[in-house]
């Protein structure tokens, strides 16, 4: 392919591949030195802003003058997929207040630190199955298949109410959804998925059980607060965002500090770090990079002006490694306070199943350490594939020995 | 971070038509904050003066919208954002 010659004005291609999976992609090197904000170009050639700074991510992500709304027009895309995907019907993630506030109410209650705490044992029964059909099978293993991905699956799916016996088909549609290779498999998957839940719903509507959706389709959908296609929209988002962010986050995790030995020498030794290697690590890996945002005014921000219809984005790669609110960004350090990292967002639409992630996070991680201490990669680093740049971060494959 | 002013003085004040339910005033000051069934964030009981807990000052700038607000003596000293 041919590009136009680079000349001083042209800006960083967002997003790009990772080079090493645990850092920020080299060729965003650019964004790193012109913080707090600045412009990139997008996949459709369109330019936008990109907040890299801390201080003014946290000021934006909180700024209501910027819409989630993906059925504006003047929302950006972050690639063909996310541009296929946006006259469908929007819930939680997709719309602004008031109904963004009315929906994420509904939820809440199901997400809280007491029902997360709750959750634990739960947790713990199913890391402890999984890791013990991994042990009987074993050495080797391919961790995404036989741990990272089947966690939060399972967890998801009881949460939900969702039949796990139904984990391949709606795991492969979430696959195809984040990572499709043509948006036209990427809407096919969504029908499926739609399809799938929203019988679901209908089967459940009919012969009730104990998850979350049966309590939405008992409180919201009968007293016509949610319609189907809402009910079903927020169904998909819970369940591909439920698994797949987790199981990224337990495979990169991973791969991660079997690449840092000190650092997972020093969390051996003391598990009470475990709550803050699990901050650290949302904030170094940051696996949902570009996160997106129209202008409905003009704002003004750190010298410069945002003017209304303007895409902007918010690079949480580059943001949770600024100096300026981490120092030493690039190592890797329990001691630190993480805890202000925007890896689940900022703001009215900060991840709402952030606690359950921290829980399954740490559970997972302790617990897979302690049960195989000499857990290491059965291929040279270099050769394990990850995702591409454009959708979230963490490994394809994850072949371990121990 | 460090913060030398006494918190004796201090009341919290949650603003529960702004709070989204993240949780991360329970989770960062357990002492001071917790979560009711709904998921809005309250102040365990007696503890409306932050009960001099050091890490109140954190939970509010861990807040992301901004709901919990301390003043100092009566007056409203800092908005955490």
């Amino acid at each position: 392919m041919t590009k136009p010659a680079v000349t001083q004005s042209e800006t960083v291609d967002f997003p790009q591949d990772r080079t090493c999976p645990y850092h920020p992609p080299a060729a965003y090197d650019p964004l790193r030195t012109t913080r707090p904000l600045t412009r990139v170009t997008l996949y459709d050639g369109r330019d936008v802003w990109v907040v890299t700074g801390h201080s003014a991510a946290r000021e934006l992500l909180a700024d209501p003058r910027l819409s989630s709304d993906r059925s504006r027009d003047a929302f950006p895309a972050i690639n063909a997929r996310f541009a296929a995907a946006r006259n469908r019907r929007l819930t939680l993630l997709g719309v602004d207040d008031p109904r963004h506030r009315t929906q994420r109410r509904m939820l809440v209650p199901s997400f809280t630190l007491k029902r997360v705490a709750a959750l634990r044992p739960r947790i713990q029964e199913t890391v402890d199955r999984l890791l013990d059909a991994m042990e009987a099978a074993g050495p080797p293993a391919e961790l995404v298949s036989a741990f990272a991905l089947p966690l939060p699956s399972m967890v998801i799916c009881a949460l939900l109410g969702v039949p796990y016996a139904d984990h391949e088909f709606f795991e492969e549609q979430s696959r195809r959804l984040l990572r499709g290779p043509t948006p036209a498999d990427t809407q096919d998957a969504r029908d499926r998925m739609d399809a799938y839940l929203g019988e679901l719903i209908d089967a459940k509507r009919e012969q009730p059980g104990d998850g979350l959706l049966d309590e939405l389709i008992q409180e919201q959908l009968r007293e016509e607060a949610l319609d189907r296609a809402e009910l079903v929209s927020m169904a998909t988002l819970l369940l591909v965002a439920g698994h797949e962010t987790t199981a990224n986050m337990i495979s990169l995790g991973t791969f991660t500090l079997l690449r840092h030995p000190e650092q997972l020498a020093e969390l051996r030794a003391d598990p009470g770090l475990m709550s803050a290697a699990v901050e650290e690590l949302l904030r170094f890996l940051s696996i949902a990079d570009g996160l997106l945002r129209v202008a409905t005014e003009d704002i003004e921000v750190a010298g410069s002006i945002i003017r209304a219809d303007e895409g902007v984005l918010f690079s949480t790669s580059v943001i949770n490694r600024d100096t300026t609110a981490f120092p030493e960004p690039d190592t890797l350090d329990w001691h630190r306070t993480a805890r202000h990292h925007v890896a689940f967002g900022f703001g009215i639409h900060q991840c709402l199943g952030q606690n359950l992630a921290r829980a399954e996070l740490e559970i997972a991680l302790r617990t897979l350490f302690e049960r195989l201490p000499g857990l290491r990669l059965a291929a040279p680093a270099e050769k394990i594939p990850f995702k591409p740049g454009d959708t979230i971060q963490g490994m394809l494959e994850l072949p371990v020995t121990w | 971070m460090t913060d030398d002013i006494s918190d004796s003085s201090i009341s919290i004040s949650i603003d529960r038509d702004v709070c989204i339910g993240a949780g991360q005033c329970a989770l960062t000051a357990p002492g001071v904050f917790t979560q009711d069934d709904d998921g809005y964030s309250e102040l365990l009981p007696g503890k409306e003066d932050g009960g001099g807990d050091p890490l109140v000052r954190e939970a509010a700038r861990a807040c992301p919208v901004s709901a919990i607000t301390i003043s100092e003596k009566g007056v409203e000293a800092s908005r955490a954002g």
